[in-house]
């Protein structure tokens, strides 16, 4: 269902603390170090820069549809939501947490390009001291869910992150990847990826390319509300397995067999024909019903 | 980046609920902190902005709107990037009806 226009909550143009509020259940979030008693970056302060009361994450525990869960959300308006040491520290801190006190799931509202380049090695740390909190707490038997729509997407390692969460809920809007538009361009010339080809960046790191290829569990539409009710119905058909290097085992060649299949196709038209889409050109204008629709009836 | 501090007289706030936060530290945005202060008539701001040279723009958005609103008793703190007075005036008095309880 499409909602009108006028009933519709963009998550893609709300800010964090606004995206937290649709997301959970009225009334029920409690915010962890919030702005009057957090500090800003003083790494940023010695560059001569404004920081963001909160570091630009909000973190706090509240309920999805009465579940008790977890909620670290990142601000792309800031920084371009990039992970900088107080705001690595205050996710890591929540992840621990949940290891202890063992909530429905933790859900992470990723916005961000990644490192914060400001702050160098202590930006480098925080990311790589998140990753290993998402796989504590996966281990320990919370889910960590990603949910990537915001204007910065998940990139960079925050790209990475997302890859190690339970799950990833997407919006077209929503963009997946490593090394972001402008980094390719910059490193491997415009012949290799023009990032000023917007409609180019979206067929290959978009919500709709990454759920063709399995990469996210769940598109939904740029709503509040469909953040909510995808969140919620992706936990109540979850268990987190335990690890198991099996599972990595299988995993690893299924990458393979994807890199061997897909390595050498240059845009995202080439690899849906590959995966027996007979429109490709049509997929950028189908709605989200009809991209489900077509993705089940895929040949696997 | 520039530190202005400022002390206005106003009115005492009528009411006060707990510490309320607007807006964010984006392009041509800022967030704003509102806060108990120490006197009751006194509306004080301290402002981190990344423009240099607007001391004189601020003291006079600020002073209108400590003229305008009942702000006394409030300590409010501002991250700026570079918004403009018309969205300064705006976040303020979206900040201060939000520490009166006031909602969005």
């Amino acid at each position: 269902m499409n909602p009108s226009l006028a009933t519709r909550h963009s998550w893609f143009e709300a800010t964090a603390r606004a995206r937290i509020n649709g997301l959970l259940d009225a009334g029920s979030f409690r915010e962890i170090l919030p702005p009057a008693e957090a500090q800003p970056s003083p790494h940023l302060a010695q560059l001569d820069l404004p920081g963001a009361f909160d570091d630009g994450v909000v973190i706090g525990c509240g309920r999805l549809a009465g579940k008790a869960v977890f909620v670290a959300a990142q601000e792309g308006q800031f920084m371009g939501g990039a992970v900088g040491e107080i705001h690595g520290a205050k996710i890591v801190g929540l992840l621990r947490r949940a290891v202890k006190e063992k909530p429905a799931a933790v859900l992470f509202l990723i916005d961000s390009g990644g490192v914060r380049l400001h702050e160098a090695n202590a930006g480098l740390i925080a990311i790589s001291e998140i990753m290993r909190a998402v796989l504590d707490a996966r281990a320990a038997g919370v889910p960590v869910v990603a949910l990537v729509g915001g204007s910065c997407g998940a990139f960079g390692g925050m790209g990475i992150v997302a890859k190690l969460c339970s799950a990833i809920l997407m919006s077209e809007e929503g963009r997946l990847a490593l090394s972001g538009p402008e980094v390719i361009e910059t490193v491997a010339g415009v012949e290799e990826f023009d990032a000023k080809d917007r409609a180019l960046v979206w067929r290959v790191t978009g919500g709709k390319h990454r759920y063709l290829m399995g990469d996210c569990a769940m598109l939904v539409e740029d709503d509040l509300a469909a953040f909510r009710t995808g969140a919620t119905e992706f936990l109540a058909g979850w268990t987190e397995p335990a690890p198991s290097l099996a599972g990595l085992r299988t995993r690893q060649r299924a990458l393979k067999n994807r890199l061997a299949a897909y390595g050498a196709l240059r845009d995202g038209l080439d690899v849906w024909a590959a995966l027996g889409v007979t429109q490709p050109e049509s997929v950028p204008l189908l709605d989200r019903d009809s991209l489900v629709a077509l993705k089940e009836g895929l040949p696997t | 980046m520039e530190t202005l501090d400022f002390r206005f007289d106003s009115a005492p706030v009528s009411r006060a609920a707990n510490p309320a936060l607007c807006g964010v530290v984006g392009s041509g945005n800022l967030e704003i902190l509102v806060k108990a202060g120490d006197a009751a008539t006194i509306c004080q701001i301290s402002i981190k902005t990344s423009a240099r040279g607007f001391g004189e723009t601020w003291r006079a958005v600020l002073g209108s709107f400590a003229a305008a609103h009942a702000a006394g008793g409030t300590a409010i703190a501002i991250n700026d990037m570079g918004a403009t007075p018309a969205v300064v005036s705006l976040r303020l008095a979206q900040a201060l009806a939000e520490y009166q309880g006031g909602g969005q």
